[in-house]
């Protein structure tokens, strides 16, 4: 009778769980303040870091905003473009001393831009391309910047073209990343193609198709170096396969959710049993030794040297996670259509003997109480070295799904969202801080009251 | 002992004047009788007057019937009561020393204007109780004997004292009055002139084409009377134009003349308008320097219509124009001398003075009505209390009531600007020196605020004696005689002799003068002692337009005046002084009044609706008005039926404060009902926002009451000072809505219009909105949007605190300090709203000050050694916060969001302008729920 309670209880637990809450004691979380960014007129897609102290947000109003992040002031309105961004970039020119960022900008007006934020001039303009462009890579290196969408065309850094391919898939090239070599991974569909990018003796550029990966199961939905000599890529099916960089060999091959639900024989498990849009990989970050993989609404850390998920959480938002990054080794940060963005801590456990804290699955609002752990941790328990993810903080704010976020460190963090605001999130205690000492700095100027 | 009036005036104010028939109270033959007039307020100054309270009165020396009252602002019969304005108006305007020139000057063929400098009088009625101020104008009037019409504006009190405190400051006002009148009436002047001109050329050329008719019919009928009369006819317009155009030349020149009197500021546009408007008719009838070269009609026409004047005669197009009605102007012949009849109407105020000007006028003397209500006292500790405010800009942002220096600019700094009855551009005043506030001895108090100052030890020796002096002074200028002194001295010297307007006008002058005197040499003795030449430089500078035509005879009046010169000219270097170095409390002046009787606050139930009534519309009243017993009746009914849920009718009802009469207050009180009632958009805001110092005294029995009835008001408060937003959810608007306006005082920084605050919302709220509102009054309603209303107050719940107006609770974080018992104190022996506001205004001001302590105290934020770390400055801090002011770590919350406040407020004065959003900042920790 009891364990028919307990049963039914964690039947709620795991169907509640979804409501994930810290509560109101936070802490570890040191954003006290917030300023509400207001501008856009749509949806806010996409967040770029200009410098130390600017951030550029664009979105489906057409609009790009340059924002001084340390006070919260709009510096430029970049407008030119009739409809929605499709994509940003920065694009940093280093001519001898000083080195100067511009904004690349595409959008499904079907122009590219380059646009000077500290002006908020547009420099350069292509319109009347004969597709859209989906993504953008700068090759600072060759200086050049390449452009993906249906086709796959190269640039220099006055927007002459240089050459250009065209794709035979219907899809279009999603994401784009720069390997060693002079090559190029570019994720369509399924399918990973690996172009080269050489000079010929006239100093003209060519690109070439060498090798086409085909190895997902279903659509690539994210792919991102990891470091020199490996690169990863994540499929909607919540395939994770790690890529040599030089020789395109598959390192490693990790199906995310594929073992769990094999190994789940609980009805409760079943009946929560994965939907692909449940296990698809939406978002990958790297700092190099850890990749972090958003599945789901769910998260997963992944070392690269055991090749093993060393800590996750199956059930970390409301919703489809959008966004993640890794701050350090064991702090990180996810947002998500929820609206909502959490910062999450990687802990040890506690001890191996111990079973499992009831925190791990949020069931932790049935306290220590609980002395049955769930069923996942048993499986937690047979891998080792697996570590927690401990929720430290949220922050609420947004009215809609935060699309993005942007970290300046000390100075704050930027988030954007489908509310059509940008909330700038920043420690009030460093704040007020600062704002004394600008208070006697101008008492000072003034000569007192 | 029972019966004791004493104790029942102070004990019964509420229920004052009501007297219900108490069944345990002795029989009137037992009983000690009660303050002879029961509904008078022993208080009261006017008592013994006829009149209720201060108003002022408009008169004119008319030259058919005398002197007349004209009107009285207010316009209510009931403030002067039984008081005879007739006869007043004969008081006042027999006093009236400028005494126009009429008539033709010697040695001149033409008739002159007199250009009068206004005449400021003081008199007094003891038989009346009445004391006035009384300043004299004249105003032309082209059919007026010497085209002069006298007129005088009195401000008419009960008090002598107040009156001649305040007397530089009615003079300034009373001058703006006066110069807006002329400027009006020289524009009204020019007009007419024109007109008349028009007239006597049209009359001109027909009298000129008769005689032709008649010169041709022949020779003999050359010397007919007829013929003679025609002539003299003829003669005698040919001299009223050239009168009439000298007088249009003399009132275009009137600005140039220089002005004797420093009150005298007009609008430089306003002059240059009418100038060249002068200038443009003058240049039009200088052409006409041969009226004889006209002897055709229609080319008059012509003449008027390349003038803009289009001639009736031709004028098909004047339908089109039909705005300028002067242009269908019909020339008419003029009659010999028909002009001095005696029954002829004389033009009202209205005709003399262009409409605007005169509308603009009276709304000038209104306001100066309403900034001169309440006793002396009580205008002297408001301007104290604004004096100290204008000091502390840096603080008063966050409890005080705004100074409001959107329409008072004149009385800051000094800036003196001149009252412009078409609103010219603004941009257009001059500055001048700050005008002092007489007030008698009183200053004195508010210099010893000042540090004293070390480098000049005869101030306070001269204060002294100036104040000593100042008091002889207002003994020698008010003596409380039937007569004036105006009177008294001209039995020994008839014109310009010493006269209180006359010395007022001294004072400021001297005053500038030895500003400049000091700007130019800086030596202390000398605006210490009197320099005779200066004195007399003056007194001749200072005799008005007449003095030159006379004078020769005013040698006499130098003794008597001298006393009062050295006394005058020590107040005015003292008063020099203290505006050099402290430019602060002697430069201010009322905004438009409000009273603070602390007896008469607001209904208990019914200020919300009250509140919501314009503030431009209520003047307000004095005590003795208020207290009034009729007017008392019928309102408790209003208040009764206004306010859906008054508990306690009886307790609560008390007179609103600043009503002319019941029937204002009455329709007001209804049409705040009326409004809640329809208002419920929730998007009104301001609506509950508390602005005014009369609405936040009003919101001080309704804060009173919450802290009384909720044991946890104290958390409330805590959420609200700490800069926590707090929601108040409720299914009644309009309870909510009086929860909220009582809760607004609290809000630190409510900003101008009070946009912390938003008194009734209907829909759900969104982050922004909790940035911008620190109070918010939410509709609970059980309908789809109540659900997402709800959702959105869950998913908020960590930024704010619910106070449940229905369940009576409230979710906030847990308090525990103590620094908010004193104003919460459920049990707390404050009965009176006002009282409580008063507390809770000297609490908060207590709070203030802490908090500009803590933000400008350098090492409490700054490392004071090149080798402390951010943990010492922090250490200092806390133990600051915790060992010196004593407060614990919620208390210290408090604190530390008012420096915040303070610091946003220093760094960017006009927050609003600035591109960047403002902070909002939180604190994460968990919520308690409190009940009742």
């Amino acid at each position: 009778m009891p364990n028919l309670f307990v049963s039914l209880l964690s039947l709620l637990c795991l169907q509640k769980n979804s409501v994930l809450c810290i509560g109101e004691e936070q802490p570890k979380n040191c954003f006290t303040e917030l300023q509400v960014l207001k501008g856009h007129f749509d949806i806010v897609r996409f967040l770029v870091q200009i410098d130390d102290f600017r951030c550029a947000s664009a979105g489906d109003d057409g609009l790009v905003l340059v924002w001084n992040v340390e006070t919260g002031e709009r510096l430029q309105e970049l407008r030119g473009h009739s409809q929605q961004i499709t994509a940003i970039t920065t694009f940093t020119c280093n001519n001898g001393l000083t080195s100067h960022t511009s904004l690349i900008t595409a959008s499904s007006d079907r122009s590219l831009s380059l646009w000077d934020p500290d002006t908020g001039n547009r420099v350069q303009t292509i319109s009347d391309l004969q597709s859209s462009v989906k993504c953008l890579l700068v090759l600072e290196r060759l200086c050049v910047w390449v452009s993906g969408g249906e086709e796959l065309c190269v640039w220099n850094k006055d927007f002459q073209l240089q050459c250009h391919r065209q794709n035979h898939s219907d899809t279009g090239i999603t994401a784009l990343i720069e390997l060693p070599k002079n090559c190029i991974a570019a994720a369509m569909d399924k399918e990973i193609v690996i172009y080269r990018l050489t000079y010929s003796t006239d100093s003209s550029l060519s690109v070439a198709e060498i090798r086409c990966l085909s190895d997902h199961q279903d659509r690539i939905r994210a792919l991102i170096n990891v470091n020199d000599g490996l690169f990863a890529s994540g499929s909607h099916a919540g395939e994770l396969i790690l890529w040599d960089a030089i020789d395109w060999n598959i390192l490693a091959y990790e199906h995310i959710l594929w073992e769990e639900s094999q190994a789940c024989t609980q009805a409760e498990i079943r009946l929560a049993a994965p939907k692909p849009s449940e296990m698809s990989i939406q978002h990958l970050t790297t700092n190099g030794t850890h990749i972090l993989a958003a599945v789901g609404s769910g998260l997963y850390v992944y070392s690269i040297l055991t090749k093993t998920v060393v800590a996750y959480r199956k059930v970390a938002h409301d919703s489809n996670v959008l966004h993640t990054m890794l701050l350090s080794d064991s702090e990180l940060m996810s947002c998500s259509e929820d609206g909502s963005v959490r910062m999450w801590e990687i802990q040890d456990l506690p001890l191996p003997a111990e079973p499992a804290s009831p925190g791990l699955f949020g069931m932790w609002t049935f306290g220590r109480s609980n002395k049955q752990t769930g069923p996942p941790s048993k499986k937690v328990m047979d891998v080792p070295n697996i570590r927690t993810l401990e929720l430290t903080g949220d922050l609420i704010g947004h009215s809609g799904a935060v699309q993005m976020f942007v970290s300046f460190r000390e100075n704050g963090l930027v988030t954007c969202s489908t509310d059509h605001l940008l909330i700038l999130w920043k420690n009030g205690e460093r704040q007020s801080h600062l704002r004394s000492l600008a208070l006697f700095q101008k008492l000072e100027e003034n000569g007192g009251l | 002992m029972i019966g004791s009036p004493d104790v029942v005036a102070f004990t019964k104010e509420d229920e004052y004047g009501q007297t219900p028939p108490d069944p345990w109270a002795l029989p009137d033959e037992f009983s000690i009788p009660l303050h002879p007039l029961v509904d008078s307020n022993p208080w009261a100054k006017t008592s013994y007057a006829k009149f209720t309270k201060d108003f002022i009165l408009i008169s004119e020396f008319s030259e058919q019937v005398g002197p007349q009252p004209l009107l009285t602002i207010p316009d209510d019969p009931k403030v002067c009561g039984t008081f005879d304005l007739n006869y007043f108006s004969l008081r006042i305007m027999s006093v009236d020393y400028q005494a126009s020139f009429v008539g033709h000057p010697p040695g001149s063929g033409y008739p002159r204007l007199s250009f009068v400098e206004d005449s400021r009088v003081v008199l007094g009625d003891s038989k009346e109780g009445a004391f006035a101020y009384v300043h004299h104008l004249t105003l032309y009037d082209l059919e007026a004997r010497g085209f002069v019409r006298p007129f005088c504006m009195a401000y008419v009190s009960a008090d002598e004292r107040k009156i001649m405190l305040q007397f530089q400051e009615l003079s300034l006002r009373f001058s703006q009055a006066s110069e807006s009148l002329k400027a009006g009436n020289r524009r009204a002047f020019a007009k007419e002139l024109q007109r008349k001109l028009r007239d006597l050329e049209y009359t001109h050329s027909v009298l000129q084409r008769e005689e032709g008719l008649q010169r041709e019919a022949g020779p003999q009928c050359m010397y007919s009377a007829h013929a003679v009369e025609k002539a003299n006819e003829l003669a005698n317009v040919e001299k009223s134009i050239y009168e009439h155009r000298d007088l249009l030349r003399q009132i275009s020149s009137y600005h140039r003349r220089p002005r004797r009197d420093p009150h005298v500021v007009s609008c430089q546009k306003c002059i240059t308008e009418c100038l060249s408007e002068c200038e443009q008719l003058l240049d039009k009838y200088a052409k006409l320097a041969n009226p004889f070269s006209y002897t055709a009609k229609g080319e008059t026409g012509q003449k008027g219509q390349v003038d803009d004047e289009g001639d009736v005669k031709e004028g098909d197009e004047e339908e089109d124009d039909g705005v300028k009605r002067r242009s269908s102007y019909t020339p008419q012949l003029i009659k010999g001398k028909s002009a001095k009849c005696f029954d002829k109407r004389l033009k009202t105020l209205q005709e003399l003075c262009d409409v605007t000007f005169y509308e603009a006028t009276v709304e000038l003397l209104k306001k100066t009505e309403r900034s001169f209500r309440g006793d002396l006292c009580y205008l002297y500790t408001r301007r104290l209390d604004r004096a100290l405010r204008r000091k502390q800009r840096v603080t008063n942002f966050l409890f005080e009531e705004d100074l409001g220096d959107d329409d008072d600019d004149e009385d800051e700094g000094g800036t003196l600007r001149p009252f412009c009855a078409v609103n010219h551009a603004v941009d257009n005043y001059t500055l001048l020196n700050p005008l002092p506030i007489v007030l008698g001895p009183e200053p004195l108090e508010l210099d010893a605020l000042e540090p004293p100052d070390p480098l000049d030890p005869a101030s306070e020796t001269s204060h002294t004696q100036g104040s000593e002096l100042g008091l002889v002074e207002s003994h020698l200028e008010s003596s409380p005689s039937d007569q004036t002194l105006e009177t008294q001295e001209s039995s020994e010297e008839t014109k310009g002799s010493f006269s209180s307007g006359k010395s007022g006008m001294d004072l400021a002058e001297r005053q500038q003068n030895l500003a400049s005197r000091k700007s130019e040499a800086p030596d202390p003795d000398s605006d210490l002692t009197p320099d005779p030449d200066h004195n007399t430089d003056l007194e001749r500078e200072s005799s008005s337009e007449e003095m030159e035509t006379t004078a020769g005879e005013d040698e006499g009046d130098d003794t008597p005046v001298s006393l009062l010169e050295v006394v005058l000219e020590l107040e005015a270097s003292r008063e020099d002084e203290c505006e050099g170095f402290t430019d602060g409390p002697c430069d201010m002046e009322p905004e438009s009044l409000v009273p603070l009787d602390t007896a008469c606050c607001m209904a208990q139930e019914g200020f919300l609706y009250e509140a919501s009534a314009p503030e431009a519309v209520q003047p307000c009243q004095t005590l003795v008005v208020n207290q009034e017993p009729h007017a008392l009746l019928p309102l408790q009914d209003d208040y009764a039926v206004g306010s859906p849920c008054s508990e306690s009718p009886a307790a609560g009802l008390e007179l609103p404060v600043g009503h002319l009469g019941d029937a204002v207050s009455r329709t007001s009180a209804e049409d705040g009902s009326d409004c809640t009632m329809s208002a419920s958009t929730g998007s009104d805001l301001g609506y509950g926002g508390v602005v005014t110092l009369r609405q936040r005294k009003k919101a001080g029995q309704g804060a009173l009451k919450f802290v009384r009835q909720y044991p946890f008001a104290m958390q409330a408060l805590w959420c609200l000072l700490s800069g926590r937003t707090l929601v108040v959810l409720g299914a009644d608007e309009g309870r909510v809505r009086r929860l909220v306006a009582a809760l607004a005082l609290f809000v630190p920084a409510p900003g101008k219009c009070g946009d912390r605050v938003q008194a009734w919302l209907s829909c759900p709220f969104t982050l922004t909105d909790l940035q911008r509102w620190k109070l918010i009054g939410l509709q609970r309603v059980a309908s789809p949007v109540g659900s997402s209303m709800l959702y959105s107050l869950s998913r908020y719940s960590r930024y704010i605190s619910i106070l449940d107006a229905d369940q009576k609770t409230l979710r906030c974080p847990p308090y525990r300090g103590q620094l908010l018992a004193n104003i919460a104190d459920h049990r707390t022996y404050i009965r009176r709203g006002s009282t409580y506001f008063l507390h809770l205004q000297s609490t908060l001001c207590q709070l203030a000050a802490k908090a500009f302590l803590f933000t400008f105290t350098h090492h409490l934020h700054l490392p004071v050694s090149s080798t402390e770390g951010p943990e010492v400055v922090q250490g200092r801090r806390l133990c600051f916060l915790q060992e010196q002011l004593g407060l614990g770590e919620e208390d210290s919350q408090i604190l530390l969001y008012l420096s915040q406040l303070i610091t946003q407020q220093y760094l960017h004065p006009a927050t609003g302008s600035s591109a960047a959003a403002t902070c909002f900042s939180f604190n994460y920790t968990t919520s308690v729920l409190y009940k009742i």
